[in-house]
């Protein structure tokens, strides 16, 4: 799998600095991955449409990653319904939720899905 | 717990920021723009107002964003899952008999 982000090469204050340095778009690529399997996973920050709205004042520390659109191909969500596989990524997401991830637009659908129904 | 009552005595019930005449965020506004031609009784609280209220249904739920939707005493979800369910023809079937859902104004009790 390859992470596509912007994370920076270790610098000498070693591991954990990285992982602080990387973007919360990115945390939640490698999360989803791990724990849904996704065979499509795309992750689309939106943040900027709901700049300014109250709750998002609060979250200065964020970097401004709140609000995301997210798509997600995974066979575990196979015979499961909506609700619970947007559990399933809320799940996956808890400690960003935690953070100050804000909101997500989900569309959770299994592979068979989008061969029957492309889009 | 209070919750358990509203989500019991409101056959459809709305966790939401804002009120249904005027939600204060894009996505409580989407649900109630897909809900409101059903016309069925909305139940609504708005979370803004209260952060008790706000981690009280979070708990409740075990679901982490606003707007919660109930219809019959079931989390359904929030906006992405009801306009899914709109589109698909599940949202029909699900309001089908609620009382007030054929000649009732569109009624909002809050």
């Amino acid at each position: 799998m390859v992470l596509e982000c912007g994370e920076r090469e270790m610098g000498s204050r070693g591991a954990a600095t990285v992982v602080s340095q990387l973007t919360r778009a990115s945390r939640m690529r490698s999360k989803l991955q791990t724990a849904l399997e996704a065979s499509v996973l795309e992750i689309e920050d939106v943040s900027h449409q709901h700049a300014g709205h109250a709750a998002m004042r609060e979250k200065a520390n964020s970097n401004g990653e709140t609000h995301f659109n997210l798509k997600v191909v995974s066979p575990k969500f196979e015979g499961q319904s909506l609700v619970k596989r947007h559990r399933m990524v809320y799940d996956a997401l808890a400690d960003e939720l935690q953070s100050g991830l804000h909101a997500l637009s989900i569309v959770a659908k299994t592979p068979q899905e989008i061969v029957l129904n492309p889009k | 717990m209070f919750l358990a009552y509203d989500v019991k005595d409101n056959p459809v019930m709305l966790y939401m920021k804002g009120v249904p005449e005027l939600p204060q965020c894009g996505f409580s506004s989407l649900a109630i723009r897909v809900l409101k031609p059903y016309q069925v009784p909305l139940a609504s609280r708005n979370i803004l107002e209260d952060p008790e209220l706000k981690s009280a249904v979070k708990a409740f739920s075990h679901w982490p964003t606003f707007p919660q939707i109930f219809i019959k005493g079931e989390l359904v979800g929030g906006s992405d899952i009801i306009l899914n369910m709109h589109q698909n023809g599940e949202l029909k079937e699900k309001l089908k008999e609620i009382s007030g859902s054929q000649e009732n104004k569109s009624e909002v009790n809050c």
